[in-house]
């Protein structure tokens, strides 16, 4: 009788990467359900176009790179990837958009350098960035909250807008951007920014419409839902808590120094928190543990470092979200972060000691 | 704040990084009696089961042996005898599958029971009137090392002579499915505690800590009880997590202390012992039962019944799953140790030994065979259950480059090989396994660097050896050089006459008993001649290309064919034919010359009148002699340092050979004389060709007349223009 030999341990905690994976991508549910009923079901389109793209362009570049394509199809990066371009770009931008976004985060971010694990950039981000830069129109062509719209967007309405830049009834994106007065209606960063450039004060900006209390309409929901999707993730011990707080804080912290500082021209705490894609970033996407820094240290630096660039780039930079550059910027800083905050070994001296 | 000694007692506990927290599954075997083993047919005794040095055997194949009878003896302080488990006759000595994860077959004592269980004589010992020695010594004796799994020889951490402020015994048992200690306290807690006791008064600790995890209710109930006349033993239950059983952890559980990177706990005033072991003290040293029989967990879903059992060390493996109901399935693993870091078994011969604490055979669906290994995500789980806090990513990176550098520098030798980050990677990457092989190429590294050096020592060392032996022969034979030009100096112009003076003086030197010459003069005469053959080596050259010059001036043989001649027997006799012509040219010339002769200085006049009387009787005869001679006075003088004769010109060579030519010369006068004449002959030849050279008196045409060589003169033509040939290839490659 033989036996079969192997090395220890012998025992698993049975959670794949494709497990987690799977869980960040469901956490993502509560705050698409939000969006899709706040703004419209464009995302949900966008999600299918993201998700199909992925899987395609996953395939093809591992048959090309002579990879075994079903195991890694199966473990539900790509899925995630494209899950998370879909929810960042304008919902109802033309589908060509996302679908080239998606192919370049996979094939040229991902693959390119080697495939999961060793991708310097998030590719999402990398994605989002590129289809910004290259087409700015349809990426800042985002819609008012459905209920400040003055046409209503039915489900076909989205398909119809997404492929065709009309909606079943004939209204162009630039026209469903228009409310009941005719007034084009943009985000609450972007009204914000046009606003105090125009020399209104932060008091005067927040009455309009786009605006609710302290955030955007309908941006705030959405933020929370991302925020309780992301709690739930550091409830299951899938992401650390370390980058999102860090994140987050860092933000809130610098957005209190500036608001008190220059109290008419410099947006609150919350209204940054709950405006833009911040919980999404914080949670989703910096967390991203192949391109986001290793150490527990690390996290936090790295954390705080986008923190740091979105509030610079959203009050002094020249785009009014920042998440995207400012993890970028941040993933290159990582092999120097990881390098500097390595943890004490057991029975070692501070490194501080040495020398 | 109170101190640490205040909080320790006040009960306070702290944490270490990372850990996991893996199913127990010790409720299949926690709750049962500990079932005894029948012995078996036969038993397997490693001759080494422990870290350290196998003893020497001291029992013999066929030998009966007692139960307790010592097997190995314990010379060196490192090793641990072996001991007979029962009586029995001592079948074969053999390697047998270890029960280590190589399972290299390792020396092995195969015993067959006599299934009467017969004791050797035993002497329990008071520990409390016995001194430490006699309680170490027994210690050692009775076999014991470490039985948390390490196998550290017992009474080296015993008799540390430190002093001890913590004496830890660990009863963590934090892998999943042992049972083995929580069964050992459930039963026998008062026997530990007088182990305890003996360890006490050997290391005289201020406090004792006994760690035990918390889902051990029983087990530290019944400790509790057990030491609660004692004052300063402290009971712990500890928050179940692996690896806190890891000696470090567990220090820093209890204590807060770290053991410092590259020191041990006793540096830091710490002793652990395995809870399993103090039991074997209080056997060891109150009933003299040395260490025969170990508690195992046998567990996993393919046995009916999981138990824990008393197995005599030796046990084949098979037995014990036998014992509970084992069904083997496809692709069975049986596992030796607990599911973290025990080690699969290729066979079940394979026997219990002192570390081994449990059995495992799972079915796939209890501990899935590891999947597909997948890249690294990053995601640093592994980081944040690391117990030593490693980054194993990094440490995987870096393992898989083969960067030993990078790999020290990220601190592999701290990891504990626990395996909690190969139990959280997602991508199910066998971390522990690259480290396994990362460490043991290090390993390797050092050695061979360590070899290397040592090699590159060894070769400097013989280097400078060889060039200071080479000064100082160079410093020798310049002395050598300068003394003889002084002499030469001093004994006027006549260089010649002087030289052939030295070497004479060199011979008969040589000819003195050998006995009598210290090295040192065998030496400078070796070097004098070496140095002579040289000069005589150069001067020839020179000669040769004068005679080249002046061939046909000069009757002389010209070197030139000897080059034709070979080994070859039929080149020879032409090349010796040749020589023969030749020399009865110089037979003839010498003829001519004979009167001169007569007034050439001293050394010669002896001779000259037989050679007058001689040179016309046979000219042939007297010009093949002239040709042996001439050739052999060539090859001597090649071989000069050799042999040690010296009779390097024509004018002096016939002194120091006088004596064998006087028995020649009586014997054939004539022919003597011939060759006296010839030689005069040549070397006044010589000596006008030369005339401008100082040298021209080394001239290698000694006659030296053989009466073997002249009865058979094709013969000695032969061998004369072999050894032309010789000379002249040795002069050859020497100027090569």
């Amino acid at each position: 009788m033989s036996f079969k030999i192997a090395s220890s341990p012998h025992q698993h905690n049975q959670r794949s990467t494709a497990h987690i994976m799977r869980l960040v991508a469901l956490a993502c549910l509560p705050g698409i359900a939000v969006q899709a009923v706040l703004f419209g079901y464009g995302v949900l389109v966008q999600l299918v176009l993201a998700i199909v793209t992925a899987w395609v362009s996953e395939a093809l570049v591992l048959k090309l790179r002579g990879k075994a394509v079903l195991p890694r199809l199966k473990d539900n990066s790509a899925l995630l990837t494209a899950v998370l371009l879909a929810i960042a770009i304008p919902p109802y931008a033309p589908w060509w958009i996302i679908v080239i976004g998606t192919a370049f985060a996979i094939i040229m971010v991902k693959q390119l350098y080697g495939g999961l694990g060793n991708n310097l950039f998030n590719p999402a981000m990398a994605a989002y960035v590129l289809l910004l830069v290259s087409f700015p129109l349809q990426m800042t062509q985002w819609l008012p909250p459905l209920s400040l719209q003055s046409v209503d967007l039915t489900p076909l309405d989205a398909v119809c807008s997404i492929f065709t830049h009309y909606s079943c009834s004939g209204f162009s994106l630039s026209q469903l951007q228009a409310n009941i007065d005719g007034i084009t209606m943009a985000t609450p960063l972007d009204t914000l920014r046009t606003d105090l450039g125009r020399g209104l004060t932060l008091d005067e900006s927040l009455n309009r419409p786009v605006f609710f209390t302290f955030a955007g309409t309908g941006w705030l929901w959405v933020n929370l839902a991302y925020l309780a999707g992301g709690l739930l993730l550091i409830q299951q011990k899938v992401i650390s808590w370390r980058i999102p707080l860090a994140v987050i804080g860092s933000l809130f912290v610098l957005s209190a120094i500036a608001t008190l500082a220059a109290p008419d021209t410099v947006a609150g705490p919350l209204f940054h928190l709950f405006s833009g894609g911040t919980m999404l970033a914080a949670f989703f996407i910096a967390t991203d543990p192949v391109s986001a820094s290793t150490t527990n240290k690390g996290r936090l630096v790295y954390g705080a470092l986008i923190g740091l660039l979105v509030f610079l780039i959203r009050n002094f930079g020249g785009y009014p979200d920042a998440y995207a550059f400012a993890v970028l910027l941040a993933n290159m800083a990582v092999p120097l972060i990881d390098y500097y905050t390595r943890p004490r070994t057991y029975g070692h001296r501070p490194r501080s000691e040495l020398k | 704040m109170p101190g640490l000694f205040q909080q320790i007692q006040a009960g306070k506990l702290w944490d270490f990084h990372g850990g996991i927290h893996p199913p127990g599954r010790k409720e299949q075997t926690n709750q049962k009696p500990i079932a005894v083993l029948p012995i078996p047919d036969r038993l397997y005794l490693p001759l080494r089961q422990h870290i350290g040095v196998a003893g020497q055997l001291l029992v013999r194949v066929g030998e009966r042996v007692l139960k307790g009878q010592q097997l190995t003896s314990a010379e060196n302080s490192m090793a641990v005898p072996v001991h007979a488990p029962t009586s029995g006759t001592v079948l074969s000595i053999t390697p047998h599958t270890s029960p280590h994860p190589s399972a290299l077959p390792e020396l092995t004592l195969v015993l067959e029971p006599d299934g009467l269980d017969e004791w050797r004589q035993r002497e329990p010992l008071n520990f409390l009137t016995c001194d430490n020695m006699t309680l170490l010594s027994r210690i050692q004796d009775s076999g014991i090392a470490g039985m948390g799994g390490a196998g550290f020889p017992t009474h080296i951490k015993a008799g540390l002579t430190q002093p001890v402020d913590y004496l830890i015994i660990n009863a963590v048992e934090c892998e999943p499915y042992i049972s083995a200690d929580d069964l050992l306290m459930q039963e026998a807690a008062t026997t530990i505690v007088k182990g305890i006791d003996i360890l006490c008064r050997l290391l005289n600790p201020k406090a004792v800590l006994i760690g035990i995890e918390d889902d051990k209710p029983i087990a530290a109930a019944a400790m509790m009880a057990a030491c609660s006349q004692r004052e300063h033993y402290y009971v712990r239950l500890v928050p179940t997590k692996y690896p806190s059983g890891g000696e470090k952890q567990l220090i820093q559980l209890l204590t807060n202390k770290e053991v410092p990177n590259g020191r041990r706990p006793a540096d830091i005033g710490i002793v652990m012992q395995n809870v399993g072991t103090a039991f074997a003290i209080a056997q060891a040293v109150l009933d003299d039962h040395p260490l025969l029989s170990r508690i195992v967990t046998v567990a996993g879903d393919t046995l009916n019944q999981p138990q824990n059992v008393l197995a005599l060390l030796g046990t084949p493996v098979s037995a014990l799953l036998d014992a509970c109901g084992f069904q083997s399935q496809p692709q069975q693993r049986v596992i030796m140790g607990g599911p973290m870091m025990g080690f699969t078994l290729p066979d079940l011969s394979v026997p219990v030994v002192k570390t081994t604490n449990c059995i495992l055979a799972p079915t796939a669906q209890e501990l899935p065979a590891a999947s597909t290994e997948m890249d690294c995500i990053r995601c640093s789980a592994c980081a944040d259950a690391c117990p030593a806090s490693l980054l194993p990513q990094q440490l995987l990176w870096y393992s898989k480059a083969k960067d030993s550098d990078k790999l020290q520098e990220y601190n592999l030798a701290d990891c504990i090989e626990c395996g909690a980050c190969a139990y959280v990677c997602p991508s199910e990457i066998p971390l522990v396994q690259y480290y396994r092989v990362a460490k043991a190429d290090i390993r390797e590294q050092q050695r061979e660097a360590l070899k290397a050096e040592q090699a590159k020592a060894r070769f400097e060392t013989r280097n400078a050896r060889l060039e200071q032996e080479k000064q100082e022969r160079l410093q020798r034979n310049q002395q050598l050089a300068a003394a003889r030009q002084q002499q030469q100096l001093a004994s006027g112009a006549n260089t010649a006459v002087a030289d052939a003076l030295a070497r004479i003086k060199a011979k008969q030197a040589q000819a003195a008993p050998a006995e009598e010459r210290s090295k040192e003069q065998i030496l400078a005469e070796r070097e004098l001649k070496k140095q002579q053959a040289r000069e005589h080596q150069q001067q020839k050259a020179e000669q040769q290309k004068a005679q080249q010059q002046a061939t046909e001036q000069h009757s002389e043989p010209t070197e030139q064919t000897a080059t034709t001649a070979t080994t070859n027997s039929k080149a020879a006799a032409v090349a010796a034919a040749i020589a023969r012509a030749q020399a009865k040219k110089a037979a003839q010339a010498a003829e001519q010359d004979a009167t001169e002769q007569q007034l050439t200085p001293a050394p010669n006049t002896e001779k000259s009148p037989q050679a007058e009387v001689s040179t016309e009787a046979d000219p042939r005869k007297a010009a093949i002699a002239a040709a042996i001679a001439r050739a052999k006075a060539k090859q001597q003088a090649q071989t000069e340092h050799e042999t040690g004769a010296v009779p390097a010109t024509a004018s002096t060579a016939n002194k120091p050979a006088a004596g064998s030519d006087v028995v020649t010369a009586a014997e054939d006068p004539r022919k003597a004389a011939v060759a006296a004449a010839l030689a005069r002959a040549k070397a006044k030849k010589q000596a006008n060709a030369e005339a401008t050279e100082q040298t021209a008196a080394s001239t290698p045409v000694t006659p030296e007349p053989d009466a073997v060589v002249t009865e058979d003169p094709r013969k000695a033509a032969i061998t004369a223009a072999l050894a032309r040939a010789k000379a002249r290839k040795q002069a050859d490659s020497e100027n090569s």
